[in-house]
């Protein structure tokens, strides 16, 4: 084609063509322009930005094996699962990790109790009931509360909630994991109603029109209509939120307590995973010791249990999902 | 966007010359009658027996979108056990019409409405009217196909379900089906998604359940814009088996589907009701210039 005359000399009658065939370069079909090296260098880095998050995530959990290969040399893994006390810093050590876990497992239930009804009721609120300028109101509101940072949240749930609470529950420690459980809980309240919000914004008004001609009511369209068809989305809010909620670190550490022990009881005081990994690495314990080495084997069980919560929460919404 | 401008209608109302003989003699409360039907007479008789009583009569309706003037003193009635068809211009009201029918319109915010309208003699917006109610009784199908993302079993028993329907619900889920000429091609799919059907066959769904809530009236929006003609064509004949248990409006911008299927049309211009008449009489022997400019294809 390049060999050929340009058209505009065969079709002089048009000023149109001949403006747009002076607007446009050479007609070389064979330059390369989709391959050029901008183009391909474009993408590389692209492509390497999005790798990033894949090599940490990588970088972690090889850090994490690799650092508990020493600990599970000394610690028998019947002992770190089958034991049910944790006091590595005592001259009989004992590493069971449920003393831990059933911390972490406690805040985070009582959490979740506290944060997916409030959570996914205020989404429900903002999304479907609220007029327009309450909207535009809570919803930066709810946002406001997510940015406020966790360590206020801790001295919150230690210098207010936990007095608030031992006024009607009776022998309530300084340090419990109640008051722990439900300052978290409010902490994700935020992460729950936006990310829900948006996936029932999300559901075509098609659908709810479609049910209100149907003769349903309010409550009716909203709980059996734009819910389900929002599923995925706050199944996903919620797995995000309880991922928070396990991970969290300032609430617990500051008004959970420091003591390790398997219970399922609120009121006691109680060390959470992540609280007991503050108190090794800030305290003076020397590496390479066994209480060094315990922390990343329990940050390898937190890894896990995540990885864990993920994958159901993949399936869980594959199985569910409305597609619309 | 039709504006509210100055018409070169010297009209200043619709009603005067829209006059039906029903229109004038009706109000009288003769009991809702069932043999009504002037039935398979495709060219229905052009007066209709001022006996009957209209299924819906709408009274000097005006309805607003926060400024915007849609509808200008619609005055008209809707008899029982026929189709009747709104046409005209897009933007003209016709849909807005059909959708003050069964109160969807106020699921906007800033909308007003004014006037009357009344279903079997009953005020469908009087205070104590719960529009929850009214919908049931008058049931709606949309433009697009808007099946719920479930199973095909589940969309038709939806509505019943939540009406509180306690008779047997395999039985009504296929009787529905059945009415919407639906029936065959999907008897053994029922617990499949609904989204897996065709368009057509999701409208047919659409309309099956409308229909499980038993209404008394059935709105169509325009059911089969969005459809190929040979749906389009399957959707018509569903529509005309239709007419002997329901009384149905439907809005079409298609006027060789208003002549095919409908027993009277009414045909609204920039808000106004222009003219109604019998389908046949409005299409050969229109009373208006407009309509006939309309109906011809000289605008629209």
């Amino acid at each position: 084609m390049s060999t050929e005359s340009p058209p505009t000399s065969t079709a002089p009658e048009s000023a149109a063509a001949e403006d747009r065939a002076a607007a446009r370069p050479a007609d070389d079909l064979t330059q390369q322009v989709y391959d050029s090296p901008k183009e391909l260098a474009i993408k590389y880095a692209l492509g390497a930005c999005a790798l990033v998050s894949v090599f940490t995530t990588l970088g972690i959990a090889a850090v994490l094996v690799i650092e508990s290969i020493p600990f599970f040399q000394e610690v028998a893994l019947t002992e770190f699962f089958g034991s049910a006390e944790w006091t590595p810093q005592f001259s009989e050590k004992h590493f069971g990790i449920w003393a831990l876990l059933s911390g972490t497992i406690l805040v985070t239930v009582i959490s979740a109790v506290v944060a997916l009804p409030i959570g996914l009721a205020s989404a429900i609120y903002i999304s479907e009931y609220a007029a327009d300028w309450v909207r535009r109101v809570l919803k930066p509101g709810l946002e406001l509360l997510a940015g406020v940072p966790t360590v206020v949240y801790g001295y919150f749930a230690l210098t207010f909630v936990t007095p608030l609470l031992q006024t009607f529950v009776p022998g309530l420690g300084v340090y419990n994991a109640l008051s722990a459980g439900i300052v978290v809980g409010i902490m994700i309240v935020p992460m729950v109603a936006s990310l829900s919000e948006d996936a029932l914004q999300a559901v075509p008004d098609s659908l709810s029109g479609a049910a209100y001609a149907l003769g349903a009511t309010k409550f009716e369209t909203v709980l059996r209509v734009n819910v389900p068809a929002a599923f995925s989305g706050i199944m996903a809010s919620f797995i995000l939120a309880v991922s928070r909620a396990i991970g969290e670190t300032m609430i617990v550490t500051l008004a959970a307590g420091a003591s390790p022990k398997m219970t399922l009881d609120p009121t006691q005081s109680i060390q959470t995973m992540t609280a007991f990994i503050v108190q090794v690495s800030k305290g003076d314990t020397p590496q390479g010791t066994i209480v060094y080495q315990s922390i990343f084997a329990v940050g390898l069980v937190l890894f896990l249990i995540t990885l864990a919560m993920n994958i159901f929460a993949t399936r869980i919404t594959q199985r569910y999902q409305e597609k619309y | 966007m039709p504006t509210d401008m100055p018409n070169d209608n010297p009209r200043p109302d619709s009603s005067p010359d829209m006059d039906e003989t029903v229109s004038d003699s009706a109000p009288e409360p003769v009991s809702a009658n069932g043999q009504a039907d002037p039935d398979d007479a495709a060219a229905a008789p052009p007066k209709a027996d001022p006996s009957v009583r209209p299924k819906i009569e709408i009274q000097d309706l005006n309805f607003w979108y926060t400024d915007t003037h849609a509808l200008k003193g619609i005055t008209m009635n809707v008899k029982p056990h026929q189709v009747t068809a709104l046409i005209g211009p897009s933007g003209c009201g016709k849909s807005t019409l059909l959708r003050c029918l069964n109160r969807m319109n106020e699921l906007i915010d800033g909308t007003t409405l004014e006037g009357d309208i009344h279903v079997d003699g009953q005020d469908i917006y009087a205070p104590d009217t719960d529009p929850v109610m009214v919908r049931r009784r008058i049931g709606m199908v949309f433009q697009k196909p808007n099946p719920f993302p479930k199973t095909i079993y589940k969309n038709v028993a939806w509505g019943a379900q939540i009406n509180g329907y306690t008779g047997d619900m395999d039985d009504l889920v296929e009787r529905s089906l059945r009415q919407a000429a639906l029936w065959d091609e999907v008897k053994d799919q029922l617990h499949s998604s609904a989204l897996n059907l065709s368009g057509g066959q999701q409208q047919r769904l659409c309309i099956a359940r409308t229909l499980a809530v038993q209404p008394d009236v059935v709105l169509m929006d325009e059911p089969a814009s969005a459809l190929d003609p040979i749906a389009t064509s399957k959707i018509e004949e569903t529509i005309t088996e239709l007419k002997s248990d329901y009384t149905i409006v439907i809005v079409t911008h298609n006027m060789q589907q208003a002549s095919r299927i409908s027993d009277e049309t009414a045909f609204l211009y920039m808000g106004r009701l222009v003219e109604m008449n019998p389908t046949e009489k409005l299409f050969t022997r229109p009373e208006k210039d407009r309509t006939e400019a309309y109906v011809t294809g000289r605008f629209g």
